[in-house]
């Protein structure tokens, strides 16, 4: 997606490339049926036969027309596609520029596929920066204990709001992907970054067939999208590793998440403008210690190279980010993922001790608003917490909560950056839900033999005792006497302590010899734990991703749009909307859905 | 042997990490070397091996650690790790290992054992960085022409 488009030009038929029939029939089109696509932004036309057939049989339309011209080439057909025994016919970098309704017909022999496409524009531009807030994994019960911790609960009333609930518009999210019903991080991010949905472990392109991870149909990125149509500047913000999926969601293209060293050379060429987060260890050559690269690129030298200022503290990143000449700045503060905000900040566990000048979120929130608030176009800054996934994966609710505290907290610093300008739109939405829930609370001073007698609902729950929260919004101490019951519906098997966890992250399952996870004996003689037999196969590591709803809620130009329950792709359509980055589009739409198509491929 | 007499003795504050291997396996021929003793420091920019490490180069060593579920059958080498990991426990990929493993070259070749146990390695130390050519696997601290003892 890195090469310039060559716009051919209006044509008066409809687009089309003619191909004969042969014997079997179309098994799939990229992109999907019922794509929703902005005009104009560009995308990897593929369709793939379940059947090897001759490339002179085949024959593909657009709206009922041949109009194979309109692409200025023929599309690459490969006759056995990686040995599948079916043909596929791909063209690259295409873009739609006239909305409306397209419908695609590949026809082989005697069988078809159809899939119809909804090619949309947007309004003019209303909002000059967009900030996107992720919190990874983030549930309603991350969310409703959070304000509990931070802001305190008597009689039933919330003393306070989280600055990720006082916003004015709400939206239930439907976070499925093309594939399955559950989504991990890399489908769902970019569903919001590329307006479509994919498949588990796909970034930036549609799960075709293809054996070669870097071979699947591409669909541009928000980044690329930007950077191509505008002079807006790009901001990507994590405490996981940079190149995990969902920074990686803003910018990449592969079939699978793992390929983090390609995403790295893949971020330096993406042109964003700040990066902050860890996973400095895919940016090392291999010669380095603690490379995990496999080649010999030096990413930070790279980086450096091409104007980039380098931080790897915090008081690095805070001096880049206060100097008036940055403009490009690349913060890496660890070389895996950064430790959360509990432990950073009380217990000290995790690696804090190996690296004690990590950054807050909050601080690196306000680092990256003041290095890309100095380009006079706007912006568009994405923030993870991503840490809220990481410890709602392994069952340590605590950490998930505060760093879910810590999200808030960095959305208030961007409101209070955003202030009464009116010209920024700001998203706060997970990509997916754990199955997580509060049931009461955990008195020891309950009468019982075992921990689960002092488990109490209903009335008996009471409130949880929590210290009040520090200046941060943090209560100072998590470990306290009656303290909320919080399960995970969803687990391997694990011992449940019934208690938070002081010593470091919770690993509630290890692999044992015959590759099943079984509960970590380490945790087999905490007082009062209990062996919980897991409800999730055995081959789940911790808990898993759900299917539950996702609750965003937005506020600034644009966000009147949010409401109701929509699906993750229209978080990207109202994005562009309030950009108008295809206004342009709305303006030469004259009859949408029975107008001649305008299509486009690059040379 | 004077080498091995130091580092034993050196070695002792890590002792009691590994103690419960310890005490099942006690190595005499080789000198011992902890996990804890493989890196001076980790930072963002890099890894530091140790001193004890660097200057154990290039001699036999023993080493106790846990058998990592293997990357797949028939490689001629098993990573070593110091506690027992679920790989990668939080997401889906198997692609990121600690940062402080040890990559083991059995004399036996493939066909050792089975995950997730606790052994003994004997053999020679090698550092610095270093591709397996079959599997692309990248590796910064090696025990090759090991011998592996199960310890349960």
């Amino acid at each position: 997606m890195k090469r310039p488009a060559r716009r051919v030009g209006r044509i008066g038929a409809f687009v089309m490339l003619a191909f004969a029939a042969a014997s079997a029939g179309a098994a799939a089109v990229y992109p999907i049926d019922r794509a929703r696509i902005l005009a104009g932004t560009r995308f990897d036309f593929k369709v793939e036969f379940d059947a090897v057939v001759p490339m002179d049989e085949v024959r593909i339309t657009v709206n009922g027309t041949n109009a194979a011209s309109a692409f200025g080439r023929q599309p690459q057909f490969v006759e056995n596609e990686d040995g599948s025994g079916g043909s596929s016919l791909t063209l690259s970098d295409v873009s739609i520029e006239k909305p409306g309704t397209y419908a695609i017909h590949a026809m082989a022999g005697g069988t078809s596929i159809t899939a119809t496409w909804d090619v949309y524009a947007t309004g003019p531009r209303r909002a000059k920066n967009v900030i996107l807030f992720v919190g990874d994994g983030l549930s309603g019960a991350n969310r409703t204990a959070a304000r509990m911790l931070s802001k305190g609960i008597r009689q039933g009333s919330y003393l306070g709001r989280l600055a990720l609930d006082d916003m004015p518009y709400m939206a239930l999210v439907g976070t499925s992907g093309v594939d399955s019903i559950i989504t991990d991080s890399a489908n769902a991010m970019s569903a919001y970054t590329t307006g479509h949905k994919s498949s588990v472990n796909a970034l930036g392109v549609y799960a075709s067939r293809a054996k070669n991870n870097l071979g699947h149909p591409k669909v541009e990125t928000i980044t690329e999208l930007v950077k191509r149509k505008t002079r807006m500047a790009v901001g990507i913000v994590t405490d996981a590793e940079i190149e995990d999926a969902t920074p990686a969601g803003m910018f990449a293209h592969t079939r699978r998440r793992a390929d983090k060293d390609v995403i790295v050379e893949q971020l330096f060429l993406s042109r964003a403008d700040v990066i902050l987060g860890g996973g400095s260890a895919y940016f090392l050559p291999q010669k380095t210690p603690g490379s995990k690269r496999k080649d010999a690129s030096d990413y930070i030298d790279l980086f450096r190279r091409v104007g980039f200022r380098i931080a790897t503290t915090d008081s690095q990143m805070r001096a880049a980010a206060e100097d008036p000449a940055t403009r490009q700045l690349l913060g890496l503060f660890h070389p895996d993922n950064m430790d959360g905000a509990l432990d950073r900040r009380y217990l000290k566990k995790g690696t804090v001790a190996e690296f004690p000048e990590q950054p807050d979120l909050v601080d690196m929130t306000r680092a990256a608003l003041a290095v890309l608030s100095r380009n006079p176009d706007g912006f568009v800054l994405m923030v993870e917490a991503g840490l809220i996934d990481k410890y709602n994966h392994p069952l340590d609710w605590e950490r998930g909560v505060y760093d879910t505290i810590m999200l808030a907290n960095a959305v208030q610093a961007a409101r209070d950056w955003a202030g009464n300008r009116d010209d920024t739109l700001i998203i706060v939405t997970p990509d997916h839900t754990h199955g997580v829930s509060i049931v009461g609370t955990i008195d020891d001073a309950r009468a019982g033999a075992e921990m689960r007698d002092k488990i109490g609902v209903y009335a008996d729950a009471g409130f949880p005792n929590y210290p009040p929260p520090d200046a941060a919004g943090y209560p100072p101490s998590v470990d306290v006497s009656r303290r909320l019951a919080m399960f995970y519906g969803n687990f391997p098997d694990y011992y449940e302590t019934f208690r938070p966890k002081l010593d470091g992250p919770f690993v509630p399952a290890v692999q044992n010899g015959a590759k099943q996870y079984v509960a970590n004996v380490r945790y087999q003689n905490h007082p009062g734990a209990s062996l919980r037999v897991g409800n999730l196969p055995r081959t789940a590591d911790t808990g898993t991703h759900t299917a539950d709803d996702a609750l965003l809620t937005a506020m600034g130009p644009g966000a009147e749009q949010f409401h109701g329950f929509i699906e993750n792709v229209e978080v990207f359509r109202i994005i562009v909307d309030a950009l108008g980055l295809a206004s342009d589009a709305r303006q030469a739409a004259s009859t949408p859905g029975s107008t001649p198509a305008v299509l486009s491929a690059a040379q | 042997m004077s080498i091995r007499r130091r580092t034993l003795l050196t070695g002792a504050a890590a002792f009691a990490i590994a103690a419960p291997l310890a005490r099942q396996a006690s190595g005499e021929d080789a000198a011992r070397l902890e996990f804890v003793e493989l890196y001076a420091a980790r930072g963002v920019l890099g890894i530091e091996l140790a001193p004890k490490a660097k200057s154990l180069a290039g001699h036999s060593v023993r080493i106790l650690g846990y058998l990592a579920p293997p990357l797949k059958p028939d490689v001629p080498f098993f990573v070593l790790t110091r506690a027992p990991v679920a790989l990668c426990p939080f997401c889906n990929s198997d692609a990121d290992w600690p940062s402080d493993i040890v990559v083991v070259y059995p004399r036996s070749g493939p066909g050792f054992g089975s995950d997730g146990q606790p052994v003994a390695i004997s053999g020679t130390l090698e550092l610095g960085s270093k591709v397996d050519p079959g599997t692309g696997f990248v590796s910064l601290v090696r025990v090759v022409d090991a011998e592996v003892q199960a310890l349960r």
